[in-house]
């Protein structure tokens, strides 16, 4: 089952196939559509080896996109894809066609340094810079060149509300960030990236790492981010991806020496409850993988 | 039976083995007690506000050697600013730009054998390149960069050393803000390497203010009256002040010339132990 | 709720003309910089070459190599250059034999018998000892040393090939002992476990299993204390007395290659066959020592390929 909703380069929508969940109402906003992801027939080798392998997909704007599968399959992958962040790799080739908004984020169509600006990621450990907490959140915004005090002050507090971390820290901004617990740590690595005003933020098992009472925290977090940007995240966690993602991917690799697919992408509720596909039934009754 | 006595014998030679070597550990802890003991002790008296302040006389044999300990500075502190620069951009290329190739290798065999050239080499190099060829003539600055080229491997290796211990998460997280490799490296993983390369620098840096050979024919020379007020003028050191006093002043007089060592080598230590500690105390603070 | 502001915007995100040709340029000093060594070295060997070139064609380096006499200011001069070839290997020979089994043991010690505070001022210890400089060592050695071997062995003089040996030999330890001590560091723990296990005590462990895993870095540390042992120069020329004649036991004054360039540079008219001459001891110097480097560097470079999977 393919969503194929494409944008054309002029920006004009059109539907290629009946698409499915809750991200539909998010269509007839498409004009000014903010942070919308739409891949098709993408392929990505590292050296000879292809690992995954015709990947189409809608990732709506502002609304919750879950990537799950099995360990190995490439959702990692996938994901840096959508920031360019495979190409700091080297020797990885991404084929097919990714566009952000309508626009080509490939080869020299993009400039990846702006793509990032543009799409944010948060790491599965947390990695904040050995700076202050201040520093941190700043970092994103005096990389776009924003040095007025005024306004980083107002950028820090902003992102470090919609992190739900400013009221733990708002006392002491100039703390070492390394002197933070690991969720803490995390939730100024989401602060740090909504710093950047990101369209999109990719989450690479964000809360793997964590306590469950972080990993709640971290999950409330992306609640109220939802309704503003654009976010895909890759889980482990079948209940974590069921209770915040609108849309749910499967991609799966059926043997060693095979890429990748994509198996089924549509609503969260009906994946969970009702998926098309026998594999994807198998994974999440934790059948296997 | 037979396997008790072996055990036994194996124990006596466990013993005898960590004798053996504890002396030969033992005897060079004693050289080094000895080394800084002897120092002290012929040095310790002509430590006085007058041998630090004042100008020597009698060709080294009276007064102070306050014109020698700057001719040192200055010229530590002009090899620093070739050095550091030079070198942290290298180690920079080798730890974040460098392929994998054979022309990395090859530049890496070059480091090291550049670390072993013998240091009266470099001063011939010095000699011929920097005195001769650029025309610098013998100078404070061709002696500093002659100490340049001694120095810059150390100060390289320090510095991709540092580089590589920052993990590579920190590096994405900044380019994934949109940072280029540059900012990156400037910005995140530079500061955070700085205690490792400025601790190795100042290693580095340490001993070439204690070299004599390499300023030998390029700069420094056994008396001046002024201190060195240009590039190009010539220095006195104190390496090169207690060689000369000990091989070509009779009657040098001892208590100056090892006030002098001890000034050196206290002067060494001290800024080697300094960077040391701060590294150690910066490492207890941030662990990746 | 999330604030508004927080909502994405559609700033002009790309770099600009001067922030890429800034980059461009420190992206080239960059590179430059990580070639330099190699400029380097080939200069080096480049300008010894050069200068070589008038005492190779006019005394030939055969000539020079085999020459028994080292007369340089006699007209016309004899410049050969055997025995301060024989001078250097004499000293040298001496330093390796007080470095190479002090040295050694001392890293096992450190090593496998030594742990906490021991070892961490032992290790101070060797890098104090790697620090002090050159001529400092050779005015210690000048007022310790020169009277020592004068009364033991009744000699006129004190200032022989032995009195340099020991003073370099104890130069040398700091390296030996410290990339000796690396190299069996770097002998992953299980080889000793398995060793211990089978019921082997801790020495048997070393000799049996530990020192041979980690022989080629021991034999990398020795190649570098003989670098160092064949490369040092003040402490020697305070030292040694400086006979350039050929020697005929470590209890007679020898003169080395590098106390030879050290000595007579300063004397000597730029661009004269002297002047020549020494360049080309520099030459033989730098020939010596790359060759001893690169057979170090091969070396621990396959011992580290080894351990690391
Ligand atoms: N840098 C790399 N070089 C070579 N192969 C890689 C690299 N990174 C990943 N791979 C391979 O690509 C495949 C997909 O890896 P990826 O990390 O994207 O999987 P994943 O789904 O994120 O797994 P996990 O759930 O364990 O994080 C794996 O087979 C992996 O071995
Ligand atoms: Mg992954």
């Amino acid at each position: 089952m393919v969503t194929a909703v494409r944008i054309a380069p002029d920006g004009t929508l059109s539907l290629e196939a009946p698409y499915v969940g809750e991200a539909k109402r998010s269509l007839a906003e498409v004009a000014d559509i903010q942070g919308s992801f739409t891949l098709s027939d993408v392929s990505v080798a590292y050296g000879r080896e292809v690992v995954i392998e015709g990947v189409d997909l809608f990732i709506p704007p502002r609304a919750v996109t879950a990537l799950i599968g099995p360990s190995g399959c490439g959702k990692s992958t996938l994901l840096r894809c959508l920031n360019r962040m495979n190409d700091e790799l080297g020797n990885v080739h991404v084929q097919g066609e990714i566009s952000l908004d309508g626009q080509s984020i490939m080869g020299r169509a993009m400039d990846p340094v702006e793509l990032r600006m543009r799409v944010g990621q948060v790491f599965q450990r947390p990695n904040p810079f050995p700076m202050s907490i201040y520093d941190n959140v700043a970092y994103g915004p005096r990389t776009q060149g924003i040095r007025r005090r005024s306004e980083l002050d107002s950028l820090v507090e902003e992102s470090l509300k919609g992190a739900a971390l400013w009221e733990e820290v708002r006392k002491n901004l100039k703390k070492h960030a390394f002197e933070l617990s690991g969720g803490q740590q995390q939730r100024l690595c989401i602060a740090r990236a909504l710093a950047t005003k990101p369209e999109v933020i990719l989450m690479d098992e964000p809360a793997s790492a964590l306590d469950p009472i972080s990993t709640q925290q971290i999950e409330d977090t992306i609640a109220e981010l939802r309704s503003s940007v654009t976010i895909v995240i890759v889980t482990h966690n079948m209940q974590q991806a069921a209770r915040i993602s609108d849309q749910t991917a499967f991609m799966l690799r059926e043997s060693l020496d095979t890429p990748a697919h994509l198996i089924e992408v549509g609503d969260t509720k009906k994946i969970f409850t009702n998926p098309d596909d026998r594999r994807t039934e198998s994974y999440i009754t934790g059948r296997f993988g | 039976m037979t396997r008790l006595t072996r055990a036994r014998r194996a124990r006596a030679t466990e013993q005898l083995a960590r004798v053996v070597t504890g002396l030969a550990a033992a005897a060079v802890v004693g050289a080094a007690v000895f080394v800084v003991a002897y120092i002290v002790k012929n040095g310790a008296g002509a430590l006085d506000v007058g041998f630090l302040t004042g100008a020597p006389r009698d060709r080294g044999r009276a007064g102070g050697i306050f014109p020698i300990i700057m001719g040192t500075i200055y010229v530590t502190v002009a090899t620093a600013a070739f050095t550091l620069p030079v070198g942290v951009l290298a180690g920079v290329y080798l730890s974040e730009y460098a392929p994998r190739t054979f022309a990395t290798r090859a530049i890496k065999l070059a480091i090291t054998n550049m670390a072993g050239v013998p240091s009266i080499v470099y001063g011939l190099f010095g000699l011929a390149a920097f005195v001769l060829t650029a025309g610098l003539g013998r100078s404070l600055i061709a002696s500093a960069l002659t100490l340049t080229c001694m120095t810059l491997p150390v100060v390289i290796t320090a510095t991709e050393e540092a580089l590589r211990q920052i993990p590579t998460d920190l590096r994405h997280a900044a380019l994934a803000l949109g940072a280029t490799k540059l900012r990156t490296i400037r910005t995140v993983v530079l500061p955070a390497a700085a205690p490792g390369i400025i601790t190795g620098s100042i290693l580095g840096l340490a001993r070439a203010a204690g070299e004599t050979a390499p300023i030998l024919f390029t700069g420094a020379v056994f008396q001046m009256r002024r201190l060195p007020d240009s590039p190009l003028s010539q220095f006195m050191s104190l390496p090169y002040h207690i060689y000369a006093q000990v091989t070509s002043v009779p009657g040098w007089n001892r208590t100056l010339v090892w006030g002098t060592a001890l000034v050196l080598v206290g002067g060494v230590s001290i800024i080697s132990v300094a960077a040391a500690v701060w590294r150690s105390i910066r490492r207890r603070k941030v662990t990746w | 709720m999330t604030p508004a502001s927080l909502t994405p915007n559609r700033r002009r995100l790309g770099r600009t003309v001067t922030t890429r040709a800034a980059e461009a340029v420190l992206r080239a000093l960059i590179y430059i910089c990580g070639w330099l060594c190699i400029v380097i070295l080939l200069a080096i060997a480049a300008f010894l070459v050069y200068n070589s070139v008038r005492s190779l064609r006019e005394a030939g380096l055969t000539t020079m190599l085999s020459g028994m006499q080292w007369y340089p200011t006699s007209d016309p001069g004899r410049f050969g250059l055997a025995p301060l070839v024989v001078g250097s290997l004499l000293v040298t020979a001496v330093a390796l034999a007080l470095a190479v089994p002090v040295g050694i043991a001392a890293a096992v010690y450190i090593s496998e018998f030594s742990g906490g505070a021991v070892k961490e001022v032992s290790k101070s210890v060797i890098e104090f000892l790697a620090a002090v400089p050159s001529v400092v060592y050779g005015l210690i050695g000048v007022a310790v040393l020169i009277p020592a071997v004068k009364d033991s062995f009744g000699l006129s003089s004190g200032m022989t090939a032995l009195t340099g040996g020991i003073v370099l030999g104890i130069m040398s330890i700091p390296t030996v002992i410290s990339i000796s001590e690396d190299a069996l560091h770097a002998v992953p723990v299980e080889l000793r476990q398995g060793s211990a296990a089978l019921g082997n005590t801790r020495w048997q462990t070393t000799y049996k299993v530990t020192v041979p895993a980690a022989s080629s870095g021991i034999f990398a540390s020795v190649m570098l204390g003989l670098g160092r042992a064949i490369g040092e120069t003040m402490a020697v020329l305070m030292l040694t007395g400086n006979a350039a004649v050929m020697p005929h036991g470590v209890l007679e004054s020898v003169r080395t290659m590098t106390g030879t360039i050290a000595a007579e540079m300063g004397e000597v008219v730029q661009g004269g066959l002297h002047y020549s001459v020494l360049f080309t001891v520099g030459l033989v110097l730098f020939a010596i020592t790359f060759g001893i480097n690169l057979a170090a560097d091969l070396v621990l470079e396959r011992q580290q390929r080894r351990w690391r999977r």
